[in-house]
């Protein structure tokens, strides 16, 4: 008896015919591709094979692996290497996950820094107090993860003066960020308070210009550039791991120097 | 526990430990190449000079830096590992030395006359052995100026000595270059004389115990 399921008017078998060099081109790129990631991978992580999101789970798990292991080597006393003042380049590097056309400056005046988390004190700040508290500068290297760099003038209170002001939980494991571009950030506890970890409001001596963070941006001599977010709208002390932007697309997140 | 048994019959040119070792560092020399090439396109040192996608490990630079963060650790690992047993069981000092200058000048000469016979596996000749103790040295470069490059901040002192941030990147970067160099030449030549590359993967002639004579050799 027929198949139901077989078509009242077979397809014409040349057009298969036509085909078949295609069809045979595609399944042996396919083994050949299919070989070269399963060796790759078993050489990794040891664990089954399915598809490339297998092998981007093993990956991030060594990621998170070297996240502990840059945790181990980094140094809460080790100062990083600073400059002189002649090194410090106007303006400094606009970068962004998108173009400067696309730039939306905050207003400074209706501007306000938001708390959550492991704080006890989470009334708003404004501007204007986190002026009154101690102001640092310091002239530091800012390293790219794609391998460009620049010495930067960045002056304001540190991260460490802050939290101990409104007296956040020191023994949490993250400090959280919200921005007004939508870039979420995280850093450990032991970098947030590293004497070069500041909430800068200054470059090279002026308040911070538009492009690169106005009011409030992250500035730490010790992580890499995507660590540091700008515009800041919100600070959250937690232990959940928060992620961040280029985290949650695979970029390590310690990113650590 | 000794990586080569030997069970009393003659050690193999290159013992199963060795071999292990070679090609888990193609392996991994191949991971961190391929993924060094797709994070080098991301700011390039050389002004017009790009790694096209298919040389390089990673649709983009994210899963390239993965890959060579993960790669890392297969390469330093083995490689302390090849040179540990290099140096413990003598390998390195029975292969690679003496080298006298009047073989380099004769290797060379044979080379350039196109006699690149390699009749005995057991015995490399000057240039050979130059050339494995570039890549070795080049390999432990590449360690240094990638975990600087890594870490400039907690290396500072290291990053000052090799001339700062932007140096240790050109020292990586010719540092790759030396190995595909050697690569390309190792390659070449094992293709050339397959007898090679066969005892790469099977041991190669068994050794002749160097320490021992027959006594009615010695006069």
């Amino acid at each position: 008896m027929k198949s139901p399921f077989r078509p009242a008017k077979p397809p014409d078998p040349a057009i298969l015919d036509n085909h078949r060099p295609l069809i045979r081109s595609l399944e042996r790129r396919g083994l050949i591709r299919g070989g070269l990631s399963l060796g790759a991978l078993t050489m990794l992580t040891g664990c089954d094979v399915d598809s490339s999101a297998s092998i981007d789970k093993g990956l991030r798990l060594i990621s998170a692996w070297n996240d502990r292991v840059q945790a181990a080597l980094f140094d809460p006393n080790k100062l990083a290497p600073t400059y002189p003042r002649s090194m410090v380049l106007k303006p400094p590097k606009f970068n962004a996950y998108y173009d400067i056309t696309e730039l939306k400056p905050v207003d400074g005046q209706t501007w306000r820094l938001e708390l959550a988390g492991l704080i006890k004190d989470k009334r708003p700040w404004t501007a204007e107090r986190l002026a009154t508290l101690p102001q640092v500068d310091m002239v530091i290297r800012h390293i790219c993860v794609e391998g460009w760099d620049y010495i930067g003038e960045w002056s304001g209170p540190t991260l460490r003066s802050f939290l101990e002001r409104v007296g956040a939980d020191l023994t949490a494991k993250y400090v959280a960020f919200k921005t007004a571009d939508d870039y979420p950030s995280s850093i450990d506890m032991a970098t947030a308070l590293h004497p070069q970890t500041l909430l800068a409001t200054q470059y090279a001596g002026e308040t911070l210009a538009d492009p690169f963070g106005f009011p409030l941006r992250l500035r730490m001599a010790t992580k890499l550039g995507y660590k540091n977010p700008k515009w800041i709208t919100a600070i959250e002390v937690t232990n959940k791991y928060p992620g961040g932007y280029w985290e949650n697309l695979g970029e390590n997140w310690f990113g650590g120097i | 526990m000794s990586i080569d048994s030997n069970d009393g019959a003659p050690r193999r040119l290159h013992p199963l430990g060795v071999r292990l070792m070679h090609w888990t560092n193609a392996i991994a020399m191949f991971v961190m190449i391929t993924s060094g090439w797709g994070i080098y396109d991301d700011y390039v040192i050389i002004p017009g000079l790009h790694f096209a996608q298919a040389v390089r490990l990673g649709s983009w630079a994210v899963p390239s830096l993965l890959w060579h963060f993960a790669g890392m650790w297969l390469l330093a690992v083995n490689g302390l590992a090849y040179l540990l047993y290099g140096i413990i069981t003598g390998r390195l000092r029975e292969r690679l030395l003496p080298i006298r200058s009047s073989e380099v000048l004769q290797t060379v000469r044979d080379t350039l006359h196109f006699r690149i016979e390699h009749d005995d596996l057991t015995v490399y000749n000057a240039v050979q052995k130059i050339l494995y103790i570039v890549v070795i040295v080049a390999g432990i470069s590449q360690v240094v100026t990638g975990l600087f490059i890594w870490k400039p901040v907690q290396f500072s002192g290291g990053v000052a000595l090799l001339g700062g941030f932007q140096a240790v990147r050109w020292e990586h970067f010719l540092g790759m270059t030396v190995i595909v160099g050697f690569v390309v030449v190792h390659v070449v030549l094992s293709i050339l004389v397959p007898r090679t590359l066969w005892a790469m993967l099977s041991g190669g002639p068994r050794l002749a115990p160097p320490a021992v004579r027959p006594p009615e050799a010695r006069t």
